[in-house]
């Protein structure tokens, strides 16, 4: 059992190193997929017809396997974390997008006409009316998309060491140590946990105008269903 | 002054929601724009605060084009509520009430306390203040939506089926208030509804639209009733128009028996003065004056009158503050027939029948023709 957290020195980090690593590669993209989708939701709330083609361009990059993604980006960004990034920001957009349109667009039509009764602007009745509203939506669509960024990092360690928790199963393999194996699942499955517990106490601070009881990710018909466990078991067979 | 000059919309699809509208909305005044469905009153109104802009015409504000300044700056001084209250539901009932004001730039502080004070104005308790929207029911929301309106004192409140979504006994509670309001406030109020009643109970003017957005007729509630200008506005305004007319005529002028009244402890001679000729039955009042209900002449004995026995007397008319509609209808719920008319107290001022209720009702509309058009804003409108 101690040599369950004695991490072979060939990947340069100790056990809490390793989930430092592994938390800023899985996040750092959901932030920047959060970033992006804000504005290209608003500009598919706005023009209808945009939201469509959009819708379908990323499901198919959501088709796209992470190994593909790596193999192509390879020749660009080398064996690094911004290999691993790149798609899981991708699809982190694909997951927030929809999730975002459909939050936003649930808001009820006599709200938004008040709000513009009432002098807002366009820009100002999406920041200070139509967002805070999607917000449950939006938090159910960074559930689903921090726990499957946080499956999807350990890939990395197909191109060379760049998957933090993950490489621990390489190295199960190399030195024949199955513990490590472990370390590696059970380690990301209670980041993954701990993340979705963390966004689900943010919903609740976020939105306490929202009737108790009344679960953030099945109202409204979102679509998104953060079903912790799931889609990570899912995302680890990609 | 609001006017609408003349103005066409037609939406890109084609559909001509209204045509050719031409209307002078009066300050200070409820003016109420009533039609069935579809036939373009949401489209005017938006247009008078530009969520819609007119395809041919203008609207004018106090004699300037309404395009003269900014569409924020002029929808910050019209006050707008819809059917559903369309609150915020993620904010306060105190911030969705101090929303405008906010924006306007008053502090945080300020605008909370206008909005409080607000919220007692509508009847809202101030334990309302901290709850989220979820928390009220639909009359109080649409109570909250009427405060959000005349939060940063608006001269000009538009309102868009504000009430149709709450049952009637609410829905008369909030037309109260609103008539309370605006006599308070004096606010140039305009007013969507497709409830012909709600129009006539709560209009000024009244202009009726009929589908393809053209104006029917544009006139007082009076005389809407009276003079209907064609087929069309004399369907929409249903087959008792002529009862609900009467709405509009005082009871002052009704004779009031008063001999047939008869104390509860009056004495034999009194019971004996009484008028036996007039009225069949005698009404027998209390101590304290109300009304105790009718009773057989014959069957009056000093000292032994059975309230039990009475005949119940229903509910009576408050004489010369209810309408001449109230008077009949007590007469004709009455089981004699006659009606029982109370002073501000609740002390009975007499009984009147219906005889004499229909010849005052005649003598009414004598008078209502012989000064016609004019007497819309002359005859004393009444409100049960
Ligand atoms: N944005 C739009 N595009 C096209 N047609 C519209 C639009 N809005 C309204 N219309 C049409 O214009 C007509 C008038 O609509 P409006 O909403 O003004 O009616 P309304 O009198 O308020 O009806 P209701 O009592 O049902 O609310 C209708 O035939 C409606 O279908
Ligand atoms: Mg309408």
């Amino acid at each position: 059992m101690n040599r369950f957290f004695d991490i072979p020195s060939d990947l340069q980090h100790d056990w809490l190193g390793l989930i430092g690593l592994h938390l800023r590669e899985a996040l750092l993209p959901v932030l920047a997929g959060l970033l992006l989708a804000l504005p290209l939701a608003q500009l598919c709330v706005r023009l209808r017809w945009l939201y469509p083609p959009v819708l379908w361009v990323t499901t198919v990059l959501y088709a796209i396997p992470s190994l593909a993604f790596f193999v192509v980006l390879i020749d660009y960004t080398g064996q690094t974390e911004l290999t691993v990034m790149i798609p899981l920001t991708i699809y982190t957009l694909v997951v927030l997008v929809p999730a975002i349109v459909d939050g936003v667009r649930s808001v009820p039509q006599e709200t938004l006409a008040a709000a513009t009764a009432m002098g807002f602007g366009p820009v100002r009745r999406y920041v200070q009316v139509q967002l805070p509203i999607a917000v449950p939506a939006i938090i159910a669509g960074l559930r689903v998309a921090t726990v499957s960024s946080i499956s999807l990092v350990s890939v990395g360690m197909l191109i060379g060491n760049q998957g933090a928790l993950g490489n621990l199963l390489h190295d199960a393999q190399i030195y024949n140590r199955p513990e490590l194996a472990w370390n590696s699942v059970l380690t990301s499955a209670a980041l993954a946990v701990l993340a979705d517990a963390l966004l689900v106490v943010v919903r609740v601070l976020l939105t306490p105008w929202m009737p108790s009881g009344r679960s953030a990710g099945r109202s409204r018909g979102t679509g998104v269903r953060p079903e912790t466990a799931v889609p990570a078991l899912e995302d680890a067979a990609r | 002054m609001i006017r609408i000059d003349s103005v066409t919309k037609r939406y890109p699809d084609g559909t001509v929601a209204v045509d050719r509208l031409s209307l002078d909305i009066p300050d200070r005044s409820i003016t109420v724009l009533v039609g069935p469905s579809g036939c373009g009153k949401t489209t005017t109104l938006r247009m008078i605060n530009r969520m819609v802009e007119p395809s041919v015409g203008a609207i004018l504000i106090d004699g300037v084009d309404s395009r003269q300044q900014s569409v924020n700056t002029l929808r910050r001084g019209m006050g707008y509520v819809i059917q559903n209250a369309g609150l915020f539901q993620h904010r306060t009932i105190v911030d969705n009430i101090a929303t405008v004001p906010r924006m306007l730039g008053w502090s945080k502080d300020k605008a909370r306390a206008r909005a409080r004070e607000l919220m007692e104005r509508v009847g809202l308790d101030a334990s309302f203040a901290k709850r989220y929207p979820y928390q009220l029911s639909g009359g109080q929301q649409q109570r909250v939506g009427v405060a959000r309106a005349l939060a940063a004192d608006p001269p000009v409140l538009l309102m868009d089926e504000p009430f149709s979504a709450v049952d009637p006994v609410v829905r008369k509670g909030l037309q109260d208030e609103l008539l309370r309001i605006q006599a308070e406030l004096g606010k140039t109020i305009v007013f969507v509804t497709h409830d012909i009643d709600e129009a006539v109970k709560l209009g000024t003017m009244v202009a009726v639209l009929r589908t393809g957005g053209r104006l029917a007729q544009f006139a007082p509630p009076a005389e809407l009733l009276s003079d209907p200008a064609d087929a069309f506005v004399e369907d929409f305004l249903g087959a008792d128009r002529g009862i609900r007319r009467l709405s509009f005529f005082s009871s002052a002028g009704l004779d009031l028996l008063t001999a047939p009244v008869v104390a509860i402890d009056a004495t034999a001679e009194q019971i004996a003065a009484r008028g036996t000729t007039e009225a069949p039955y005698a009404l027998v009042t209390g101590l304290d004056g109300r009304p105790l209900g009718w009773s057989e002449p014959d069957r009056l004995t000093a000292g032994q009158i059975d309230v039990g026995r009475l005949l119940p007397c229903g509910r009576p008319f408050v004489a010369g503050q209810d309408s001449l509609r109230a008077a009949l209808d007590c007469a004709v719920l009455s089981p004699t027939g006659w009606a029982v008319a109370v002073d501000d107290e609740g002390r009975a001022a007499g009984v009147v029948s219906q005889a004499s209720i229909a010849e005052a009702i005649r003598g009414a509309h004598a008078e209502g023709r012989e000064e016609p058009r004019s007497t819309g804003a002359g005859v004393q409108k009444v409100i049960r």
